[in-house]
């Protein structure tokens, strides 16, 4: 199973968000899309995930056209977690994971549907919240069931939207080891856009660091996040420290002058 | 593992209540129908009422009933208790499928402004048909006419109001705002028939306009049933599509749903159902807004469902309405649409105090 992208544009409103962006994305592997603020990551992952339509270039998966696959096949194939749930009105967990079995229901639901349903709640750790609505569950749960409805499509590929932005440490490290768990042990293939360089660092077999002219830098965490890259990228000087799990990339404070208020005249 | 007995799955819980809730509903709806059909300003009792209509159907004449008798179950009252069934069926159905199609919690028929773009399109009908199509056509076709006029219209207000939001991107308030600027647009429109249009017309129109149950007839009854019972099938059919909506539109389109083309068929179709009972009925507003919420409360959100509890309440709540219409001032009756009004009013209200963050 493999995306490959060529020569993705996408534009809104006549201002180009991403540029003729090319890469590709191989089985059984985390990979974390990163880069400062406005960049396009989100776009280009709802462009990967078949919700937003390229302007320019196409999306390969397996070599065949994403655009000319039909689209509930595709739903079987890739799924997407958006960064936010956004719900008016709000379903149980049990029905709102049920919905990524939409691809594969006429109209009734099987018994199959509703074992590997039982099955994804259990292994999330949310079955006992599988009456409650979505709305009254905190940031962390709702990640998961979003996370849980994506896993319902039985997907070979995962799309993720900064699934950690919203959520506090033990939740982050919570749902990156799920993910992780994902690509370990039933051969998933993860992208996510992650804002945390760490959480990046520290999950991800290969990085693509997004800058200005599009692909900055792609590759191992530890080839991408050098100080000199991020320097160039993100405009900021950054130590790296040898850690446990991996290195840890500390920003540190801006060496050039400050100003004082009272240095201000107007 | 041996599981001799297999304990019933969270599944089947879940919908088992839901089904439950449902025959709840039906049971209640045909009791109220039953009931109502021997309420009225004549006196005639529950055995009698029944007598009649038994007869009626198995064409046995045991008892003699006076003609006056008959004719007021099986002429009057049968009808209009059938067409607030038709009606509030019809009316709260759309207004759940709109508000889930359109995301929209404060969405409906009357919201939306349809039902004054329906009314507008009945009145011209009804003012310049004779013009167009001449006397005799219309005498016999009137109310196709009538129906393609409020049809017409509704697809217009419903299309404009789409498009105004879609320019503006304000999401639900602009939404609801452009219906009611529509609204104003139409009681313009209605407003300048009704002044420039002959007397005989206007005397026709003002009737129209003024909405309720009490002018049924079996033929509006024997028009809308089909058209109630299509539309209502297809957007059952959608049911599971515009349930993927329940987890935003970015969702949706990963799960394969293509979310523009869902939205424009259930507008149409909804539009198309509420303005064809309008244009018998007149504007009768509220129903299409107050039955879906109380129905998302009470069955949730699944949509498989929620579209047939909120026909059902809306039944429920129009035939209570318009029966007590009939009862209040004996022996003259109010229009059914200020009683619904004096409920929904406050509700609406209601709703929009208790809002929850991020609801509309």
């Amino acid at each position: 199973m493999s995306i490959n992208c060529q020569e993705l544009s996408y534009a809104y409103d006549q201002k180009p968000i991403i540029e003729k962006i090319s890469f590709e994305l191989k089985d059984g592997q985390f990979t974390s899309i990163t880069g400062p603020n406005g960049i396009g990551k989100s776009t280009l992952i709802k462009c990967l995930a078949n919700i937003y339509k390229p302007d320019n270039g196409t999306v390969y998966l397996n070599g065949q056209e994403i655009a000319s696959m039909n689209a509930q096949e595709l739903a079987k194939t890739l799924g997407y977690v958006p960064q936010k749930e956004e719900t008016n009105f709000s379903l149980t967990v049990y029905e709102m994971v049920l919905l990524g079995r939409r691809p594969y229901i006429k109209w009734k639901v099987k018994i199959s549907d509703e074992k590997i349903v039982e099955k994804i709640l259990e292994r999330l750790k949310i079955l006992h919240l599988a009456e409650r609505e979505v709305s009254t569950l905190s940031g962390g749960e709702k990640q998961k069931v979003a996370i849980a409805r994506a896993l319902a499509q039985e997907p070979s590929i995962i799309l993720l939207d900064e699934p950690t932005s919203s959520l506090d440490i033990n939740h982050q490290i919570e749902v990156m080891e799920v993910l992780r768990d994902l690509v370990d042990f039933d051969q998933v293939a993860v992208v996510a856009v992650l804002h945390d360089l760490n959480l990046a660092s520290s999950f991800s077999d290969i990085v693509y660091l997004l800058g200005e002219e599009g692909i900055h830098a792609a590759g191992r965490p530890e080839k991408v996040f050098t100080p000199q890259i991020l320097k160039k990228v993100y405009g900021i000087n950054v130590e790296i420290i040898k850690g446990t799990n991996s290195s840890y990339i500390v920003p540190l404070r801006s060496k050039v002058s400050r100003i004082s208020p009272s240095q201000i005249s107007v | 593992m041996i599981n001799i007995k297999s304990k019933k799955s969270l599944y089947s819980k879940v919908i088992a209540k839901k089904v439950y809730l449902l025959i709840l509903m039906i049971s209640f709806l045909i009791l109220i129908v039953g009931y109502s059909i021997t309420l009225g300003a004549a006196n005639i009792s529950l055995i009698d009422s029944y007598g009649i209509i038994i007869q009626e159907i198995t064409s046995l004449n045991i008892v003699d009933y006076s003609p006056v008798l008959k004719g007021i179950i099986l002429e009057i009252r049968l009808p209009r208790v059938l067409l607030a069934v038709i009606a509030g069926i019809s009316l709260g159905s759309s207004g759940s499928v709109m508000q889930s199609v359109l995301r929209n919690p404060l969405a409906s028929p009357y919201t939306l402004g349809i039902s004054s773009g329906s009314a507008f399109g009945a009145g011209i009908a009804i003012v310049l048909g004779d013009f167009i199509f001449g006397r005799e056509l219309m005498a016999i076709y009137g109310s196709y006419v009538i129906i393609i006029g409020a049809f017409f219209m509704g697809l217009v207000t419903i299309f404009l109001v789409n498009l105004i939001a879609s320019i503006k991107e304000g999401g639900a308030t602009t939404l609801i705002l452009a219906g009611v600027a529509l609204s104003y647009l139409f009681s313009a429109g209605i407003s300048f028939l009704k002044y420039t249009s002959a007397q005989e017309k206007l005397a026709e129109l003002s009737i129209w306009l003024m909405g309720g149950l009490y002018r049924a007839e079996w033929i509006n009854v024997i028009i809308l049933t089909p058209i109630m019972l299509f539309c209502l099938l297809y957007l059952i059919k959608l049911s599971w599509d515009i349930n993927t909506l329940n987890a935003g539109e970015d969702v949706a389109m990963n799960l394969g749903i293509d979310v523009r083309s869902l939205r424009r068929k259930g507008c149409v179709v909804t539009a198309l159902l509420t303005s064809c009972v309008i244009s018998f009925t007149g504007i009768i507003g509220f129903i299409g807004l107050v039955a879906p919420h109380i129905c998302r409360m009470i069955i949730g959100n699944d949509n498989r469902f929620l579209i047939i509890a909120s026909g059902l309440l809306g039944a429920i709540i129009l035939l209570l309405a318009d029966t007590a219409a009939r009862l209040i001032i004996n022996p003259t009756e109010l229009p059914v649409g200020i009683i619904t009004a004096i409920c929904g009013a406050p509700f609406f209200l209601y709703m929009l105090i208790k809002r929850k963050k991020n609801y509309f």
